[in-house]
């Protein structure tokens, strides 16, 4: 038996130029924050860019944009609605507010459906929000997107960046490029994480200080980009463009 | 017309397939559809009519249902998915993604909705038949 839906996922990506996971070993690091202030800051910049949520078991891009009542459309696949001028898909579409109690496998399912009947348009980024850990969403990203590139968020705990040290031992034995490395959280400035991701071959993108501000900020874009945080995302945005 | 971005999976993969086989024409490829995703068949075929070409020009689809089996996973009752029953946009969303199964249904025995989809989840290719120069 043969797999149809495999053969088409990089013909759905296409028209993307740069496919960019953002990721961490660890959960609660402030990755979902990450990739969509991230995906806002570029689009700022002028980029046509698309966020696609893909933690299917704890989804909260859509909290953080603030957005409700959207849905795509069906057009040969399903074409993903925009939010705030970006291409914006997530499963909270299909599984509204309800628990998502899905295994390994039927993760790795859905992402392979998903990606296959997305269809996006011309896009200069695609940035997409990870699951935390190495388990089937990351090695079905490696195996079916040939084009990806990792963000890798950590915080200056080194119980945080234990596992990012494995995550990116995993993704350089994959062969997948690392962009870098963003340490976020950071309330005491210190060379301790920067000094363990150099040591690793990896760069080093930059820290984001600890802002109290953010958790009002979240749901309200206009709050969230008059952050701190927005305003190092920002920052970091400019070196990948 | 979500159903176009299945069938065109369905040719990609045939032709693919007919090329690292060898072949010359293909003149029949099976097609099981699992009863979960609630595929309209009148129009998967006439996407796949849309979009044959090539080698697969020519070709015949000949679709088979498979039903939906499920297991649960906690007390073992086995059941039969079953859409009348299903809400319509519930009904839509496992269309789409199938796994959101998990998210509206569960077991009819033990409400878990830890369950395994034994058979009949989506679109699979059963097999591909076809000539070969020698043939």
């Amino acid at each position: 038996m043969t797999d149809p839906r495999l053969e088409i996922i990089g013909h759905r990506l296409s028209g993307v130029k740069r496919i960019i996971a953002v990721s961490s070993g660890k959960g609660g690091v402030g990755k979902s924050v990450v990739a969509t202030t991230l995906a806002l800051a570029l689009k700022e910049g002028g980029f046509q860019v698309g966020l696609l949520d893909l933690d299917f078991t704890s989804p909260s891009t859509h909290v953080i944009l603030g957005v409700e009542g959207l849905y795509p459309e069906e057009e040969y696949g399903i074409k993903p609605p925009q939010a705030y001028g970006m291409s914006y898909m997530s499963i909270t579409y299909y599984a509204l507010d309800k628990p998502a109690p899905l295994r390994g496998a039927d993760v790795s399912d859905a992402i392979i459906e998903m990606m296959a009947i997305t269809r996006w348009e011309q896009l200069d980024f695609l940035i997409i929000d990870m699951p935390p850990g190495m388990g089937d969403a990351t090695l079905d990203m490696v195996r079916l997107v040939k084009e990806i590139g990792f963000i890798v968020v950590s915080t200056p705990s080194r119980l945080a960046y234990e596992t990012v040290r494995k995550q990116l031992i995993l993704l350089s034995r994959l062969r997948v490029p690392v962009l870098g490395v963003i340490e976020n959280m950071v309330m005491n400035p210190s060379s301790f994480i920067r000094g363990q991701v150099e040591k690793e071959g990896a760069s080093y993108l930059g820290e984001i200080g600890y802002d109290g501000s953010l958790e009002d900020a979240l749901g309200d874009i206009e709050k969230l980009k008059a952050t701190k945080f927005y305003k190092a995302i920002s920052e970091i945005s400019e070196s990948l463009g | 017309m979500h159903e176009w971005a299945l069938a065109e999976g369905i040719v990609s993969t045939a032709l693919r397939v007919a090329d690292q086989e060898g072949l010359e024409e293909i003149t029949e490829i099976n097609v099981r559809i699992g009863e979960l995703q609630q595929i309209e068949h009148d129009v998967f075929t006439f996407a796949l009519e849309q979009l044959r070409k090539g080698k697969a020009e020519n070709a015949k689809f000949i679709l088979e249902s498979t039903p939906g089996k499920l297991r649960c996973r906690v007390c073992g009752e086995e059941w039969e998915f079953s859409p009348g029953n299903l809400q319509e946009d519930v009904s839509e969303a496992i269309h789409f993604i199938p796994e959101m199964a998990h998210v509206y249904i569960t077991c009819p025995s033990c409400d878990s909705p830890d369950f395994e989809v034994m058979e009949g989840r989506g679109v699979t290719i059963a097999s591909i038949k076809g000539l070969k120069r020698d043939d």
